[in-house]
């Protein structure tokens, strides 16, 4: 049988995270069929259907899913599902949200969070914020996964030519209604994406000395990240967040700046190629999983980062 | 208003766990437990509607075994009127949770369930949108502000983009981010109080649900561990290292 992903877009764009999910999915089977449900998304469905992975796009369009309430889009997946032996989307917020609500209609108990296809019914994912792995075989029917977008590349997004079905909207639910979105924009590179993160902590001590993270995030083309401590003070908004409850991050090089290391921070970032920690407790848990550490006072290093990358012929973009 | 309030006992989210040698599980015994960190904000929200005068009743549910009753009398220390403990041996998985707390509420008839967005064991995420799919309920899920309205609730969302408002009708499921307030300590005499409000006792058997195992654990491991880092003396050194030795910038 057949695999459903679920793709995640804002009806112009298909969201970053879906490539990977897609790389995922045709792993556990290779018929890969796209659902894209959407308020005026045709250039969605068009890019989804030049992703050479993807055999077939089903579109749906209708005013009702130009936000994702998971109501709305459960009912037009439940529409589609019998056709398919699992569905599939990302394990960001989108999927999070929806995806448990298809599954307790199916009567499936749902594999959340997966880093690993071992086969069509067994994957690996993480337990305690990523302290314990655990290898899971699903036994139901029907089976309802996400993934972690971080685990697996993206897939390569020109070549195909799948075939794009349009289907029909279900009906929309009544007692869910949107208000708003508040976007945070940035020039910078996405967090959950970028080649090189910098988070700020507690140490940082208040938002205006986010500043001094910032300015070495430009000079490195760099995403901003904070621990959930900073977070809760108020020094920089929920969506920099890195760790189990927040967004969990494997760039090429992590720099946490006057961050402990807290488990639930570790569990968003351990899994990063390269990792320095800047902080003045040299007993901070943060060490023990940095590849470079520096014990020294913040406010001295990071200035003195900056002077030392701009003495640098090169950096890597 | 009526509120049930759903929470899990898990093991303390300070302790560094570890792996059974046999690779069944995890090592709960003689280990520290505790509510479950967003279960402690649904509580609290509860409380803080209860006070604000928009709710009548707390009444909080746990479902575990039997020591599972501590966070029933926890929630009760800081709050909530009375509690069910549905007692279960094994460890169910969030579809069979979503079961039970859909046969409560069916006799509970409350108008809004909170719960945490997500356990900090099995990093599930699944139990509210599965309890709001049951009951065929809205569900808003991630929750950092909720206001009050009549018969609806406008909530703000925590999502990768930023946030994200609703407004659901009431009856609905909330769970709970961890910014959505700050949870309470029980006071001494709070606490004696509790020891007199009622905990009901239910026997997952009794309910008439399936709650079987769908998912076989094959095996549990430690993750692969990092390799020793080491310590430099200067910032230039680090910037030398990650240049010359890492090759990252």
């Amino acid at each position: 049988m057949s695999v459903l992903l679920i793709a995640e877009h804002n009806n112009k764009e298909v969201r970053p995270f879906t490539y990977n999910a897609i790389t995922a999915a045709s792993q556990i089977n290779d018929d890969l069929h796209v659902l894209v449900l959407g308020h005026q998304a045709d250039d969605v469905a068009k890019s989804i259907s030049e992703v050479p992975n993807v055999k077939k796009v089903i579109h749906v369009d209708n005013e009702i899913y130009e936000n994702y309430i998971a109501e709305n889009y459960t009912a037009a997946i439940i529409k589609h599902a019998e056709n398919y032996s699992h569905i599939v989307s990302s394990a960001n917020t989108f999927g999070k949200n929806l995806m448990p609500r298809i599954a307790a209609l199916l009567d499936t108990s749902q594999v959340s969070d997966i880093i690993k296809v071992i086969s069509e019914d067994t994957f690996l994912r993480p337990i305690y914020a990523g302290n314990a792995f655990a290898t899971v075989k699903s036994n139901d029917k029907k089976k309802c996964v996400t993934i972690r977008p971080t685990s697996f590349d993206p897939a390569d997004k020109s070549g195909g030519s799948a075939e794009i079905t349009k289907s029909d909207p279900a009906e929309a639910s009544s007692s869910t209604k949107f208000l708003k979105k508040e976007e945070v924009k940035s020039d910078r590179p996405e967090l959950g994406t970028a080649r090189i993160v910098i988070s700020g902590g507690r140490g940082m001590q208040n938002g205006e000395n986010f500043k001094l993270i910032s300015d070495i995030a430009d000079k490195l083309n760099a995403a901003i990240g904070a621990s959930r401590a900073a977070v809760d003070a108020g020094y920089i908004t929920n969506d920099h967040q890195v760790g189990q409850t927040g967004k969990v991050v494997v760039p090429d090089l992590y720099i946490a700046v006057g961050i402990s290391g807290a488990i639930q921070h570790l569990a968003g970032m351990k899994e990063s190629k390269v990792i320095v920690a800047i902080n003045k407790d040299g007993e901070a848990p943060i060490f023990s999983v940095a590849d470079y550490g520096l014990e020294a006072d913040l406010f001295e290093a990071l200035p003195q980062f900056l002077s030392e990358l701009n003495k640098l012929n090169t950096i890597q973009k | 208003m009526k509120i049930l309030v759903a929470v899990k006992r898990v093991i303390d989210y300070n302790v560094q766990i570890r792996v059974k040698e046999d690779g069944s599980g995890v090592v709960t015994d003689n280990v520290k437990m505790s509510t479950n960190p967003p279960d402690d904000n649904a509580i609290e929200e509860a409380v803080k509607i209860k006070e604000a005068g928009k709710a009548k009743e707390i009444v909080v549910i746990t479902i575990g075994e039997e020591k599972a009753q501590e966070t029933v009398r926890k929630a009760l220390a800081v709050g909530a009127d009375r509690g069910i403990h549905v007692k279960v041996d094994n460890v169910i998985e969030p579809l069979a949770v979503s079961k039970i707390l859909k046969k409560i509420v069916e006799k509970e008839n409350p108008d809004l369930v909170f719960m945490g967005k997500q356990a900090i064991d099995d990093d599930c995420n699944q139990t509210g949108q599965m309890l709001a799919a049951l009951l065929n309920w809205p569900q808003a899920t991630f929750a950092s502000k909720i206001e009050v309205k009549d018969n609806a609730l406008e909530v703000t969302r925590e999502i990768d983009e930023g946030l994200e408002t609703i407004e659901v009708n009431v009856p609905a499921i909330v769970t709970c981010d961890l910014r959505l307030n700050e949870p309470r300590y029980a006071s001494l005499p709070n606490i004696m109080k509790a020891k007199k409000k009622p905990i009901e006792q239910i026997n997952a058997s009794d309910l008439g649900v399936d709650i079987n195992p769908r998912i076989e654990q094959i095996k549990v491991e430690e993750p692969p561990k990092r390799k020793a880092g080491i310590k430099v003396a200067s910032v230039e050194e680090l910037v030398q290292k990650l240049k010359n030795e890492a090759k990252v910038i």
